[in-house]
């Protein structure tokens, strides 16, 4: 674990990444301690630029704190990336090891649907869902799930094909252990590093996804969120800058620490490649 | 791969094209028959007014009062023939309406699409070429920039820049507005109002094919072949060219099949931040309206678009690798 | 004049590795005309010599001291353009891997074509003449080809040919005929030697195999650990070898049975294999797809404490015949009786006791165990699977770790912390924790150097001869074979061909296959001097 950390924090950028991911995860949680009032209150006279009646980064067209839509919205943005990761893991790692463990007409069979969720326009098919579904939390978080779970379907299969066909995993199934204990104790396992690095681009990709149904109005309508902030300053650009700028700087923040800690747990968890790029 | 073997790869991924096209279809009826609530209200368009008399002319056209499966017959009968529907909200068939609004959203899409490939592979290329330099760092940290950028909201940075402080592009629509031009003066118009839209939606892009050829020539500059080509005295420039791009290309063009359906996504959001006129924003229209023919109608068409754009990438990868033919 | 001279050439190691230098001082000669084997195991720097006169060292080794002169030409002091122009023209490189070594983009023929355009001598005649020149049929339709048409031996015939594009006075040949069959690899031999006859090319060959020095060399240098040990004749080296690693070196080739052999232990058949067949399609779902035919007319049967060679090239079908034994493979046809049963229509259920009495060893040592599994619970992992207590069973993996001369303290470590040799020797006490009647080792030694595949070997026989195993012993070297059963069964193309007792098939071959097989064994003419045990 602690050589993990090492080769870890051998990738600066990993380290700075991580930290800006504290920061906004604590923003997150702090959010109701440092912003008590519900960020759908009024707070002071609309179109305040930053600074002005004690609203750091100034106010929206309805007089609202656009510093606690952006400590509110750091939770949902938050919850919606890390929720939809889980259950589009569920779905891809479970398709992905089928269809490498089986191989043959179920791995065909399996890829055929995974390449026709991969063919159609995810963001077109999560705005259809959501506004067939009606705009909620689940229906937003269901909709990312289902459109980003084909990556994993397919690292996972070809992990599992490859590892499959290794000599230790035939050495297993001539100890006559059970398909089960193969597929948990020893394919899994190894397949393991490439999931978790995948895992924290696509909960960045989730808050990208998320962020940009909301600015087209599909975001809950009872949560404040990042895109719904960067929706409602669009048309009034020329008037309030700060209303679209600061909650698109909370994404890019948020989006870049991920990649950034994605490509810092590449590099610890595969170390023959980091070596090679060193 | 050899030409001979030509008409027999197209069948077959022609065919694969048609199944594809076909559950997508299939796809779109099940998924009116998900929504809550009434199908027929849900092709009427859900906020349209609740006309009983219109609801009733659906059921009757769909056979909503029939088995499932003989709706799904008669619905894939109907989108077989073009026949994507009806807008109440327009008073426009909707197969006319996304016709209508097809060629800026082709012209956007190609053009940033265009500026994706040429400046990705070139930014790349560079990266890879000077690896561990400063121009590396700059490439990387400039395309990992854009990679975490919502698109949307680098559209609204860049009207912020060029329009409102420097006034220097127009922010909105295709044409200027009043203006009645021709001919040249014409197209430049166009072409003004395409940059920043076009810019918006290629940069990720960029970003995304940066990265990827820069990984991947990297990979192949380690592979055996390269040393091969030294040690047979090919200049590095050459081996550069002929030996490391040729085969780091073959990635790009896989990636560029994946991701046409996501460039084609993102241009609903482009179109929405420009007032761009093509079937992005008149998908943004439908979604405020809840006009759900108008939005499946637009999901069918640029899946159907996506498939169209694989084929081309799957042939022009069996161009480049003769091994394709093996594989199947 | 020397063709080549290295003078005290000194190449660093990055730091952090086990030593400062990859090689350090190593001077030698390649006269006009003659074939220079640099021999030596693993990491034992005869690649990086290679290297190092091409300048194709990569920057993380650099080149501290010593002299380079190729043809008078002090290359050391040559410009990298200037070097450049000498690659390929003067001096040309042949590599280990042909499947790996040609761009699979470009045909053959502009490949071999750009080496001619680069030096400024565009010819497509030339082209053909050199296909032709390296004994490829039909030069034409071979110069359209893309690399993945073509065989292993025809990728490396194509690597020679344009490697003597420009007639280049020294060809450099590290590893050539590695990766290739025996029959491939003694037809290479021989080219290479026709070739640098033919023209008096001066040829620098790296090699790990004896047997290939002894077919080849004109001259030897033995490396280890970056610095050369020992050289002289070829005749000097093989028969008389003075220094000890070299002594131990080629104490650990295997030699050929002496007598007719005799066939051990006539008892009840442990195992028989009767009208096996295992067939492979391949294609997608629009195009009709390949058939191979891999295992077809290969009956066999095993007596109890015997051992049978099963030798064939790859492809043969000898790994999946035995991959068919333990059902890791599942055939159409046939009967697999094991002490009277038949396993092959046995569910996965049913096979399970099966499981304790027949096990596996596998080849590759870094893929054979789990990586993220303590060497303890590897072994101990198989009898817990049967009902074993948990703690008898770590039990036993302690003794067995001795059983493969292992330390103790293994158990608590990870696969990766031991070296090839090691780990083969824990996939060993893997299955004998099984305490099996019956064990298949598929290519057990293959991968190792040398010295440590004799150790292995060694163990294996120990372990054979006081556990009373019955074994299937897999394998594409002859020497191995020749030294480890005592009846073998020729494959090729999925059937058996000949079998019978070891002395006998190697004394008489029956089939022209393993006649060819046998001839093919590199060095077949050279014995290694008995040299006794080791001092």
């Amino acid at each position: 674990m602690t050589e993990f950390w090492i080769r870890f924090a051998r990738n600066r950028g990993a380290v700075v990444g991580l930290v800006i991911l504290v920061l906004v995860a604590a923003m997150a949680v702090l959010a109701p301690v440092l912003f008590p009032r519900s960020p759908w209150d009024m707070a002071g006279a609309p179109f305040m630029p930053p600074g002005e009646m004690g609203m750091l980064l100034g106010s929206d067209s309805l007089g609202r704190d656009v510093a606690a839509g952006i400590a509110h919205g750091a939770r949902i943005s938050l919850m919606v990336g890390a929720v939809s990761t889980v259950a589009s893991l569920g779905i891809g790692v479970s398709l992905g090891a089928i269809a490498g463990y089986a191989g043959g007409w179920v791995d065909d069979a399996l890829m055929r649907f995974t390449e026709f969720f991969q063919t159609i326009p995810s963001f077109i098919l999560a705005v259809l869902l959501v506004a067939i579904f009606s705009p909620s939390i689940t229906s937003i978080v269901g909709a990312i799930a289902i459109v980003s779970w084909p990556p994993v379907a397919r690292v996972v299969r070809a992990e599992f094909l490859s590892l499959r066909g290794r000599e230790f995993v035939q050495a297993a199934e001539c100890l006559g252990k059970s398909r089960l204990a193969i597929i948990i104790g020893d394919i899994l396992p190894n397949a393991l590093s490439p999931i978790v690095v995948l895992a924290s681009l696509m909960v960045a990709s989730a808050i990208l996804l998320e962020s940009a149904l909301s600015f087209l109005g599909l975001g809950d309508p009872n949560l404040m969120t990042w895109g719904f902030l960067i929706g409602s300053g669009r048309s009034v650009i020329r008037l309030a800058w700060w209303m679209s700028v600061f909650p698109g700087v909370a994404i890019f923040l948020t989006v870049l620490a991920l990649n950034l800690v994605g490509e810092g747990l590449s590099d610890a968890l595969n170390p023959r490649l980091a070596r090679g790029r060193a | 791969m050899d030409p001979s073997r030509l008409p027999a790869f197209l069948l077959r991924r022609g065919i694969k094209a048609a199944i594809v096209i076909l559950a997508i279809i299939v796809s779109n009826f099940f998924l009116i028959h998900a929504a809550p609530g009434d199908p027929a209200s849900v092709m009427a368009g859900q906020s349209g007014a609740a006309d009983e008399r219109y609801l009733a002319q659906l059921r009757t056209q769909f056979g909503l009062d029939k088995p499932l499966l003989e709706q799904l017959w008669i619905y894939v009968r109907g989108m077989l023939a073009l026949d994507l529907g009806y807008s109440h909200r327009q008073q426009m068939g909707v197969a006319a309406l996304i016709w209508q609004r097809l060629p800026p959203t082709l012209l956007l899409t190609g053009v940033a699409f265009a500026l994706a490939i040429s400046g990705g592979v070139t930014l790349g290329a560079l990266a890879a070429r000077r690896v561990g330099t400063w121009a590396d760092s700059v490439i990387t940290v400039i395309a990992l920039t854009f990679y975490a950028t919502p698109i949307f909201w680098v559209g609204l940075m860049l009207v912020l820049l060029f329009s409102v402080v420097l006034g220097w592009l127009p922010s909105f629509g295709m044409n200027s507005v009043g203006a009645d031009l021709h001919g040249i003066a014409a197209v430049l118009d166009v072409g003004r109002h395409l940059i920043l839209p076009a810019l918006t939606l290629g940069l990720f892009y960029v970003a995304v094919y940066a990265r990827l050829t820069r990984a991947t020539m990297l990979e192949v500059a380690d592979q055996d072949f390269v040393k091969t080509a030294r040690a047979k005295g090919v200049p590095e420039g050459r081996i550069l060219r002929r030996h490391v791009l040729r085969n780091a290309l073959l990635p790009v063009i896989t990636l560029a099949g994946i991701q046409a359906g996501q460039l084609i996504g993102g241009s609903i959001l482009v179109e929405t931040v420009f007032a761009w006129p093509g079937i992005g924003r008149l998908a943004f229209e439908a979604l405020l309206a809840r006009d759900y023919p108008v939005l499946l109608g637009v999901f069918f068409c640029t899946s159907a678009m996506v498939v169209i754009f694989n084929l081309f990438t799957d042939l022009l990868y069996a161009m480049v690798d003769p091994r394709v033919e093996v594989q199947g | 004049m020397s063709i080549l001279t290295i003078e005290g050439l000194t190449v660093a190691l990055p730091a952090g590795a086990d030593r400062p230098h990859a090689i350090e001082d190593v001077s030698l000669t390649v006269e006009r005309g003659e074939i220079l084997c640099v021999v030596g195991e693993s990491g034992s720097g005869k690649s990086i010599t290679a290297n190092a006169v091409m300048g194709l060292l990569p920057k993380s080794l650099p080149l501290r001291a010593g002299r380079l002169i190729l043809d008078g030409i002090d290359l050391r002091a040559q410009p990298p353009e200037a070097m450049r122009k000498l690659r390929g023209s003067r001096m040309a490189m042949i590599f280990q891997e042909p499947m790996t070594a040609l761009n699979p983009l470009m045909r053959v023929g502009d490949q071999i074509g750009e080496a001619l355009a680069v030096h400024g001598a565009p010819d497509r005649g030339r082209v053909q003449e050199l296909l032709a020149a390296v004994n490829l049929p039909d030069p034409v339709s071979i110069a359209r080809s893309h690399p993945f048409r073509l065989s292993g031996g025809q990728r490396q015939r194509v690597m020679i040919a344009m490697a003597l594009a420009l007639e280049p006075a020294l060809l450099i040949a590290d590893e050539p005929t590695t990766a290739l069959d025996v029959t491939t690899q003694m037809q290479i031999l021989r080219l290479i030697r026709e070739i640098q006859q033919r023209r008096g090319t001066g040829v620098l060959f790296i090699t790990h195999d004896f047997g290939v020095v002894a077919e080849i060399a004109d001259r030897v240098a033995v490396m280890q650990h970056g610095r050369i040990v020992e050289h002289g004749t070829a005749r000097e080296v093989l028969d008389r070898p003075q220094h000890p690693y070299t002594r131990a070196l080629i104490r650990a080739v295997p030699g050929f049975p002496k007598g007719g052999g005799v066939a051990r232990a006539q008892g009840r058949d442990v195992l028989r294999v009767q009208g096996l067949e295992k067939t492979y399609h391949r294609g997608g779902w629009f195009s009709a797809g390949k058939m191979l035919r891999a295992v077809h007319d290969a009956d066999f049967s095993l007596t109890r404490g015997e051992t049978l060679g099963l030798v064939g090239e790859s492809g043969s079908g000898k790994s999946t015949l035995a991959r068919c034994v333990v059902r890791l493979v599942t055939p159409e046809k046939g009967e697999i009786y094991f002490d009277g049963a038949d396993l092959r229509p046995l569910s996965r259920a049913a096979m399970k006791p099966f499981r304790r009495r027949v096990q596996m060893i596998f080849q590759d040592p870094y893929a054979s165990l789990n990586p993220r599994r303590k060497v303890g619970e590897i072994i101990a992992e198989g009898p817990i699977t049967h009902g074993t207590p948990r703690a008898e069973a770590l039990e036993r993996a302690r003794d067995l770790l001795a059983i493969v001369r292992l330390d103790p303290g293994a158990m608590d470590r990870y696969p990766h912390e031991f070296s090839g040799g090691q780990r083969q020797r824990i996939g060993i006490a893997r299955a004998l924790a099984m305490k099996p009647e019956l064990l298949i080792a598929d290519e057990p030694v293959s991968a190792l150097d040398v010295s440590v595949q004799a150790e292995v070997l060694a163990l294996l026989a120990e372990i054979r001869e006081r556990e009373k195993l019955t074994m299937l012993f897999i394998t594409h070297d002859l020497r191995v074979a020749a030294q480890v059963c005592d009846r073998i069964a020729v494959m090729q193309r999925g059937a058996i061909v000949e079998q019978g007792p070891v002395g006998q098939v190697f004394a008489n071959p029956a089939h022209p296959y393993t006649q060819q097989l046998l001839d093919s064994i590199p060095g077949r003419a050279w014995t290694p001097p008995d040299l006794g045990e080791a001092a």
